[in-house]
């Protein structure tokens, strides 16, 4: 079994993380209930006749995933995964609208050809004009950890050499605020919800410096009282104790279900960093991906912003990050990174 | 296994049915769709409150047909694999779908604020629902996942089952896919003129689209520990599987069909198989005018002159989409245990340029090795290989 490496990460999102790299010095506020992501010039990575036709998820994750090869130096992955909770919705409304407003009448092709969950994958599979495995996972908060996941099996057990692995959700325009409306105001998701894509490329190959993706493990139901115990699980798997970890990166956004993560990082001591991200990027189905994209940067570069941190202990060298992240107490992922 | 289908709600009555070369094929009723007249569809005989009823759903439950179709197909395979306890081993759930809560957001979108009773639907629109409601009904709570590559998303479910159990991340999955009929896929469909009039005609030079279906299909995977353990009978074994994209088109298929060309070369070098070792081909043959060409020619080029029995079973279910890898893989598991081709129904005259003819009538031989095609939209290509 080879170890698996991460050798690039990209991410669009509503902050400063495209252009420069992650930029949070003058970090976007973002206060209303829905937050836009910081758009890039797409037209520098897309063809202009591709890019009127794609939608915004298609735009952001055509972009992350070409821009996160070419930080790698691949041409051409061994496989292209993508992950997204609610697909191109984006295309699925403007399909859907037609069909209403025009009661199944006069209708175009071109929403509903660019409305399947695949499109992302199957976009940059012919930009690349790469034949590799594909593949698309659409499961709610595991969409990305699920793709993420396979990668890891291709890298670790199937002779894979690199694989982009992405996560995907753009906000759309109508079915978010039905999202919205059923959202509980008091107990439910108080950060805004938002969009993104992150991207990464995963290999076999150990560079200088190289952050491994050590482990990640999913569980579709655990109770707020198992999860020490899955976490220490999880932990010992990986030869670590919480001591170990020197910073827990949550997925907290304000809902009652925080509380699950709570109980994560009253596993860890005092010295272990306890960092947060929501309250910058917002909520979305694949927002962990950011959270894999800020360890990424964190272990690489050894900085963490204070606007990042829970309280005021901060490590002076990161080696190991964890990364916890759930949707209303169910869907759990722990990531393991070190470098 | 565990299957519903339009030609059936189990094992059982889907093998009859194929045996007596029984179509479910007919007109429309279920949806009201200002087409229902101008296509023919597969659909499953029971409606939602029949399925929930079956299932022992409480009466206001937000499952919608997607889940439903799902669940009952999930629960048969548990049965037939003598499964009581899911949780005696690390047990994982590996779904597909392509519309995921698409029945439902179609019916109510516009009711949303209004209609406080559709509400409960909204949180289950996004694909992944349908699987959360599955997993937590058959009480599975570790891995459980959702793939969507349209076409092809049954048969990438189970090669992931597959591969996990192969690494001991998991010692048993349940995999497959579901899809209802929706009238978000039928205009979708119909806008790219896909959609036949007639019965479908697979591998028929005079063939005129496909026909949409519905169906849900799972299968249970277990590692040859558990089966030594428990002493289980081995329906058959997943040999070989291929994965390749096309990166052609978003929706048509390249003219020499290399995607499917590797991924059925992909399957045989994972399975050790030669092509002559395959026994039986269960298409894709959706019978529409690109996929049938193209999918011949990937044929032609990795079997050559010597292509092996083949069939397609659209013309049975109609294709039944991100269901489909999953369906047909309960039909290849039936072929090898009955040692039986199903026929390629509605043919008459082979393609000009390939020449290739399916098995017409039901066909009885030794089965070792059944190939099974799955491709989709977005270039995904994927084959599977069962064997006794």
């Amino acid at each position: 079994m080879k170890a698996c490496y991460i050798h690039s990460a990209v991410s669009i999102s509503a902050q400063n993380t495209f252009e420069t790299d992650l930029n949070l010095s003058e970090s976007n506020p973002i206060t209303s209930k829905k937050a836009n992501a910081n758009h890039p010039q797409y037209k520098t990575y897309i063809a202009p006749g591709a890019l009127r036709r794609m939608a915004t998820g298609v735009k952001m994750g055509v972009t992350a995933g070409k821009k996160a090869l070419e930080k790698a130096n691949i041409t051409n992955p061994d496989a292209i995964l993508t992950g997204t909770g609610m697909g191109c919705i984006e295309d699925t409304e403007n399909f859907l609208n037609a069909l209403i407003a025009n009661d199944e009448a006069y209708l175009t092709p071109t929403s509903f050809i660019q409305s399947t969950h695949n499109t992302v994958g199957a976009q940059i599979a012919l930009a690349l004009q790469c034949n590799a495995y594909n593949n698309t996972y659409v499961h709610g908060a595991l969409s990305f950890e699920s793709a993420l996941l396979d990668g890891q099996l291709l890298i670790k057990n199937d002779d894979s050499r690199s694989v982009l692995v992405g996560g995907i959700d753009e906000l759309g325009k109508e079915f978010i605020d039905y999202t919205l409306l059923v959202e509980d105001k008091k107990h439910g998701v108080q950060v805004p919800f938002s969009e993104g894509a992150s991207f990464f490329v995963l290999s076999s190959e150990k560079q200088e410096k190289a952050i491994q993706l050590n482990d990640i493990k999913t569980f579709s139901n655990i109770t707020e009282q198992e999860v020490p115990t899955v976490l220490n699980e999880f932990l010992a798997e990986n030869n670590y104790k919480p001591k170990d970890i020197d910073a827990v990166i949550c997925g907290n956004n304000g809902s009652v279900y925080d509380s699950y993560y709570s109980k994560a990082r009253a596993i860890f001591p005092i010295t272990t960093s306890q960092l947060h991200y929501k309250h910058l990027f917002g909520e979305y189905f694949t927002a962990s991906a950011m959270a894999l994209y800020l360890g990424v940067y964190i272990l690489k570069n050894q900085q963490i912003y204070d606007t990042l941190i829970i309280g005021d202990n901060s490590k002076n060298s990161i080696k190991t990050i964890l990364l916890y992240n759930q949707f209303n107490g169910r869907d759990h992922s722990f990531i393991l990174l070190s470098l | 296994m565990g299957i519903i289908s339009a030609i059936g709600n189990s094992v059982c009555e889907n093998l009859e049915a194929l045996l007596a070369s029984k179509s479910g094929i007919s007109s429309l009723s279920s949806l009201q769709t200002h087409h229902a007249n101008s296509i023919k569809v597969g659909e499953v005989n029971l409606t939602n409150t029949q399925l929930s009823d079956v299932l022992n759903l409480p009466k206001n439950n937000a499952f919608t047909r997607t889940a439903l179709l799902g669940l009952h197909a999930a629960k048969q395979a548990l049965l037939n694999a003598n499964i009581t306890d899911v949780n005696a081993y690390k047990t994982g759930f590996i779904s597909s779908t392509s519309v995921g809560g698409m029945d439902k957001t179609e019916m109510h979108i516009k009711e949303y604020c209004s209609n406080k009773e559709a509400q409960k639907y909204i949180n289950s629109h996004h694909a992944g629902d349908s699987t959360q409601k599955m997993a937590d009904a058959i009480g599975i709570t570790g891995f459980v996942t959702t793939i969507s590559t349209a076409c092809s998303s049954a048969a990438n479910a189970i090669m992931l089952g597959a591969r996990l159990i192969k690494a001991g991340t998991l010692d048993r999955v349940i995999v497959g896919g579901v899809d209802p009929l929706s009238k978000f896929t039928i205009n979708g469909f119909k806008t790219l003129m896909i959609l036949s009039d007639s019965n479908c005609r697979p591998f028929d030079a005079n063939r005129t689209g496909l026909n949409l279906g519905e169906a849900a299909a799972y299968l249970v995977l277990e590692s040859q520990e558990i089966v030594d353990k428990e002493n289980k009978k081995v329906l058959g074994y997943l040999a070989g599987y291929g994965n390749a994209n096309d990166a052609f088109h978003q929706t048509a298929s390249s003219q020499n069909g290399e995607g499917a060309y590797l991924a059925m070369q992909d399957a045989l070098k994972k399975g050790h198989l030669v092509p002559s070792d395959i026994s039986y081909i269960n298409a894709h043959g959706t019978a529409t005018a690109n996929n049938d060409i193209t999918e011949s020619i990937a044929i032609r080029r990795v079997f050559g002159n010597t292509v092996p029995d083949f069939s397609s079973t659209k013309a049975f279910t109609g294709h039944t989409l991100a269901a489909a890898g999953a369906i047909e893989a309960v039909y290849a598991v039936l072929a090898l245990q009955e040692n039986v081709i199903f026929p390629n129904l509605n043919f008459k005259t082979p393609i000009a340029t390939t020449h290739l003819h399916p098995v017409t009538t039901v066909k009885r031989k030794e089965i070792h090795n059944v190939l099974s095609n799955s491709f989709g939209f977005g270039g995904n290509c994927s084959t599977l290989i069962f064997s006794k």
